[in-house]
């Protein structure tokens, strides 16, 4: 088994490092298929190790591969913890991964820097790999950082374009704030416990639940809570949750093809994943495990809204994606790991199928994004339009789809929670359902359907996309649709994950056990739905589209014209960006230069060492003036000195 | 079988290396550069030596004690431990880089310009392996020459305010340390700097040593707030000299406090922690602020290395804060192995970045960020590298420069979580510089018609880039080889200094 997980994870980087290196004489399709066979076999087997975990009666594995550094008692090692949790991520990263690199032979066809990518998607997924396999927070702390190198990478991998290396910069700094926090995180922990291993930390946290920490002063804080809510900052930048999310719609700037594997389907989806592999920390904390629920909640609900007013296509789906990892993180908030994750494996399938058919569109109409200029297209892109509409189905969540069984356990999940915040974010998270089918037709409308807006040049060459392209998109529906029907019993209301202690409740009853309780199968869990708000607001959220982008267009115009404020806020996105790149960017640097200007070139330069320097130099040029040559000059002053001495003398000894 | 002649051996050759190349220099510069490189090389073999028959914890090795001047009881006395050995090797190291890197950038008298390296390299393997005070201090002053005739000779426009700067800021704080000395002398009846260890001194003559070795050991690492000599030197250097400076000039001040200040004055460094930790703190922040507005890249590199030392700085003395002597005492141990790391660390990544402004200065004369943009259009191989390197400036886990950053971290949370918080920042502020550089330098479009007529890394630059990228990751994947050797004299040392401690209470 151990050499199994060497080679998962060894595979992907071998590949990375032959493509990378070797490029230039292995030609692309060296390059290609190099990393095909490397993330292929890496696929293989992964599903072999969910496999033999989940039916085959694997004991979980937990294993160090080497001592990084020891230092006094703390031994900090690199190891492997392959659980039930872990083998799903395993699988489902691999397999998108997949997915997207037969897809990339299409989509990167005419790039120059085809190798390259290659070479940064392998890598990618071995370091994706390292963080869902480690055993302790230092390893996760470096596949953190090497999955947000990448990111930045790919980001910036159009490295001439301005706004792709503004993007990436910007990503990589808004993570680094977030890392800040995971870090911080992990010394509470490191400190406390005088171990990073996962294993370790859970027993001594279930010996000393109630441990302090003192952060300033006297006053005793709650060690989980400081931890949790330290790592959970972590998770924020990386999951991009409010306020950290600023970077994930920048980061479109990317290939479509990474849009799809890391910014949808697997690196913004570690925050969730770390929640999750940390729950018995996080059931240590309610005030933490609030923090995540509204923030979730927050995120799902206000960053729908902003899809709404995006007219690149690309951007739509991510604002989506902020969205969705907002269910996913609400559903950690109560306790409802089990969902979330859930939500986080069936998410990974629809999410990168829609990115990827909206890349597919995008080279079809050579490189163009702008909704504006789209239009009609389903006729001339069949199996694009069509696995991108099931696509669609199961984002919005249509009963039968896998997005459908995720999400509905989370809003059920949620809405069983006790407390005001638990019905805050209920809301927040039913309304969020209408916002999200409103914007996804919209999308499917303004691109498939309607007018033909497209540029005159490229309708001329517009055809359906190779089969390179398509045969990802086929191979991502079919789990789009159906993997809900299968799993969704076992993996989200039944003990999947709880059967090896992967995720572990305190808590004797959360909303989903409740959900759980009432679950009488996928039918059952369908006709249910019939008797629930959502379903209706779905079905509303595509007739407002249908209405508005089909129907009667004119209609646009009278809706949007007395929200006009509305509008104008959700096309600024809240502002955010204008507070950290005025405020916080341009702040710091005013700050820095002011830095430099009055502490380093004023005061410590031109006060401290010139300002001694000439100081010297005064008092040299005064004393300079005694010494002037003249021997009378001098022959004075020794008089003088000579009386003064006597005088001293006469004076003491007539007073003494 | 080494013992006696070993470290006087590595500090004699490159000198008479050096008098060599001098001595031949009029005749041939070929032969200059060709004996150069086989001294810097058999030098630096020899080092590995050292490394590899070093024995961890077994206490000062190579041992070679001499007398030198009886009448005043100096004695030439040499041996190297955990913490003086890897020192020595990284020396011999970046010397020979430099040698090498020399080879073909250096037109304007290159003997002269070897000569002086090889000449600094033994001075400075003497400043790490002199265990008499009066040699330490020979050796420490002496190493300033060669330095100020490169920076002077071999300089940009400004060289001259900067070589004096340099000079006079240094060896300010180096006479109050020679003072200390005398002190020291006089009650431990030799310069034996071993003899000066544990010695009983009053908290208020400590304090007034500790205050002494601060000012000559701050000034040359640099703390703020004396460090603007750094920026100017660096500007000013060539790009060899830059290499030698970040690399092994400001490790010699560290090394100071490790040699000197904790295990002679522990009262005085434990009263005057919060100093030094507020010094280091400062540095970290301010400084990296300070050097994210920088226009010149070696200005830049040149404060982010400021930045860096703090760490050092911090991990060396947040340490009686961080549980020193308490059987917990794991915090100042991290803390003191992650400021030991960082010091090797910053001479490879420093060295590097140096390098790399140095390749693209030698193309097109210039310093200026906003010279550039888009080079990786025409230089990817080396667009590769500077991104390498500037990750690893930003401490990204996998290279050398997390190691110490985040044992540090972890260290001082166990003294405040303020210390940590603030240290922390670094991660943000670290990685805004050194990645807008590379926004600015790599990235974008071809900047202007100069950028466009750059030609990729010639095999001698790859090689030494990638050495040195290599030792970059290495030591971030596997700090255990660093750690392992160093460690156990660390150990020694805060168990030296809590029992001082304990003894004085």
């Amino acid at each position: 088994m151990e050499t199994v997980l060497y080679a998962i994870v060894l595979l992907p980087l071998l590949a990375s490092a032959v493509a990378g290196l070797a490029g230039p004489w292995i030609g692309r399709a060296g390059a290609h298929w190099v990393t095909i066979l490397g993330v292929g076999l890496s696929c293989v087997l992964s599903f072999w190790v969910l496999y033999a975990l989940a039916w085959g009666g694997r004991e979980v594995i937990d294993f160090t591969v080497y001592t990084w550094a020891t230092v006094g008692d703390l031994s900090l090692e690199v190891g492997f913890l392959v659980d039930r949790l872990t083998a799903v991520m395993m699988a489902t990263v691999t397999f998108v991964a997949l997915m997207v690199h037969i897809y990339t032979i299409g989509y990167m066809h005419d790039d120059p820097g085809y190798q390259r990518f290659f070479s940064y998607i392998a890598l990618f997924t071995f370091a994706m790999l390292m963080l869902v396999m480690a055993n302790n927070l230092l390893q996760l702390f470096f596949a953190w950082e090497a999955v947000g190198l990448v990111s930045y990478l790919l980001i910036g991998f159009w490295y001439t374009r301005e706004s792709a290396i503004f993007a990436n910069l910007k990503a990589f700094l808004v993570n680094r704030v977030g890392d800040l926090g995971l870090l911080l995180g992990i010394a509470v922990l490191a400190s406390a416990f005088g171990t990073l291993h996962y294993g370790e930390i859970f027993t001594a946290l279930e010996a000393d639940p109630e441990a302090t920490i003192n952060l300033f002063g006297a006053a005793e804080w709650s060690l989980a809570t400081v931890a949790a809510l330290l790592i959970f900052i972590g998770c924020m930048g990386k999951s991009a949750q409010v306020p950290l999310h600023v970077w994930l719609p920048d980061s479109m700037e990317g290939p479509t093809p990474i849009s799809a594997l890391i910014h949808a389907a697997t690196m913004v989806t570690a925050g969730v994943f770390l929640v999750a592999r940390l729950s018995p920390l996080f059931e240590l904390s309610t005030v933490a495990l609030t923090v995540v629920l509204v923030v979730g909640a927050l995120t799902a609900f206000f960053m729908g809204l902003v899809g709404l007013v995006q007219n690149d296509i690309k951007r739509v789906i991510a604002y989506s994606t902020l969205s969705q990892l907002g269910y996913m993180v609400a559903a950690l908030g109560v306790s409802a790991y089990a969902a979330g994750v859930y939500h986080l494996f069936t998410h990974a399938f629809f999410k990168a199928l829609l990115f990827l058919g909206a890349g597919s569109v995008i080279i079809a109409l050579h490189h163009e994004q702008d909704m504006r200029r789209m239009g009609g297209l389903a006729k001339y892109m069949p199996i694009t339009y069509i696995t991108m509409l099931l696509g669609t189905l199961a984002l919005i969540g249509i009963p039968g789809f896998s997005g459908f069984f995720s999400k509905d356990a989370i809003i059920e999940a949620v809405g069983y929670s006790a407390g005001g915040w638990a019905t805050l974010a209920y809301w927040l998270l039913v309304l969020g359902v209408f916002v999200t089918a409103l914007y996804s037709f919209r999308l499917l409308f303004l691109v498939f359907h309607g007018e033909e807006r497209l540029d005159p040049h490229a309708k001329a060459h517009l055809h359906e996309s190779p089969k390179v392209v398509t045969l990802p998109l086929i191979l991502l529906a079919v789990p789009s649709v159906l993997i809900g029907l299968v799993t969704f019993g076992p993996m989200a209301v039944g003990d999947f994950f709880y059967a090896d202690g992967s995720i572990r409740v305190l808590a004797e009853q959360t909303g989903l056990d409740r959900v759980a309780d009432g679950y009488t199968g996928v039918l059952g869990f369908m006709a249910h739905a019939l008797v629930t708000p959502v379903l209706y607001l779905v079905l509303a959220g595509i007739a407002v589209a249908w209405l508005l982008y089909i129907r009667r267009p004119d209609l646009r115009e009278q809706v949007t014209a007395p929200l006009a404020p509305v509008q104008r806020v959700l096309e600024h996105k809240y502002g955010f960006d204008w507070l950290y790149i005025q405020g916080f960017t341009g702040g710091g640097r005013a700050l820095a230069r002011g830095l430099a200007l009055v502490g380093e070139r004023w005061i410590i330069d031109g006060g401290l060492v010139n300002g001694s320097a000439r100081l010297v130099g005064r008092i040299a040029a005064g004393v300079r003036h005694a010494q002037t040559g003249y021997l009378y000059h001098y022959a004075f002053v020794m008089v003088i000195g000579a009386l003064l001495l006597i005088s001293l003398f006469v004076v003491r000894t007539l007073f003494a | 079988m080494f013992d006696g002649w070993l470290l006087s051996l590595i500090i004699w050759l490159p000198i008479l290396g050096g008098a060599a190349v001098l001595a031949i220099g009029r005749r041939s510069e070929a032969a200059v550069r060709q004996v150069a490189t086989g001294f810097a090389g058999v030098t630096f073999l020899l080092s590995l030596a050292l490394w590899f028959a070093f024995e961890p914890g077994g206490g000062m090795q190579f041992v070679e004690k001499r007398a030198w001047v009886p009448t005043f009881d100096i004695h030439y006395h040499l041996g190297v431990d955990g913490i003086s050995m890897p020192l020595v090797v990284l020396t011999a190291f970046a010397t020979l880089l430099v040698v090498i890197a020399g080879r073909t950038g250096i037109q304007y008298r290159p003997a002269q310009y070897m000569g002086a390296f090889l000449i600094m390299e033994g001075l400075m393997i003497g400043v790490f392996a002199a265990l008499d005070a009066i040699l330490f201090y020979v050796f420490w002053e002496a190493m300033l020459v060669p330095m100020f005739l490169l920076i002077g000779i071999w300089g940009g426009a400004n060289r001259i305010y900067a070589t004096i700067k340099f000079f006079l800021y240094t060896f300010l704080g180096s006479v109050l340390m020679l003072i200390a000395f005398l002190y020291l002398r006089a009650q431990a009846g030799s310069f034996g700097i071993l003899d000066f260890h544990g010695l009983a001194i009053g908290l208020e003559a400590q304090i007034l040593i500790f205050l002494a070795l601060l000012a000559a050991f701050a000034v040359k690492v640099p703390m703020w707030p004396v460090h603007t000599w750094l920026p100017d030197a660096h500007t000013e250097a060539p790009t060899g000299g830059s290499v030698i400076l970040a690399a092994i000039t400001l490790k010699m001040g560290a090394y100071g406090f490790l040699r000197f200040a904790l295990p002679i004055t522990p009262e005085a460094s434990q009263e005057l922690a919060w100093l030094v930790i507020a010094m280091s703190l400062i540095a970290i922040v301010y400084i990296g602020l300070v050097a994210m507005v920088q226009e010149d890249m070696k200005r830049l590199i040149a404060y982010s290395s400021i930045a860096h030392m703090g760490f050092a700085t911090l991990g060396f003395f947040v340490i009686f804060q961080a549980g020193l002597g308490a059987d917990a005492g794991d915090g100042a141990l991290m803390a003191m192995t992650g400021g030991y790391v960082q010091l090797i660390s910053h001479g490879f990544i420093s060295a590097a970045l140096f390098l790399c402004v140095g390749v693209l200065y030698d193309r097109m004369h210039t310093r200026n960020i906003a010279d550039y943009g888009g080079v990786v259009n025409r230089m990817p191989i080396f667009g590769a590298f500077f991104v390498v390197f500037a990750m690893a400036n930003a401490g990204l886990p996998g290279t050398s420069g997390f190691v110490g950053e985040f044992l540090v971290i972890l260290g001082s949370f166990q003294a405040s979580f303020w210390y940590a918080l603030i240290a922390g920042l670094t991660l943000i502020v670290g990685a805004a510089y050194s990645l807008w550089l590379v926004k600015r330098v790599v990235f974008g479009p071809v900047g202007n018609d100069r950028v466009a007529a750059l030609q990729d890394l010639d095999g001698r630059e790859f090689g030494l880039l990638a050495v040195l990228a290599l030792l970059v990751l290495g030591l971030g994947l596997y700090p255990q080889a660093l750690i392992g050797m160093a460690e156990p004299t660390l150990v020694e040392l805060m168990n030296d200094v809590s029992a001082a401690l304990s003894a004085a209470r």
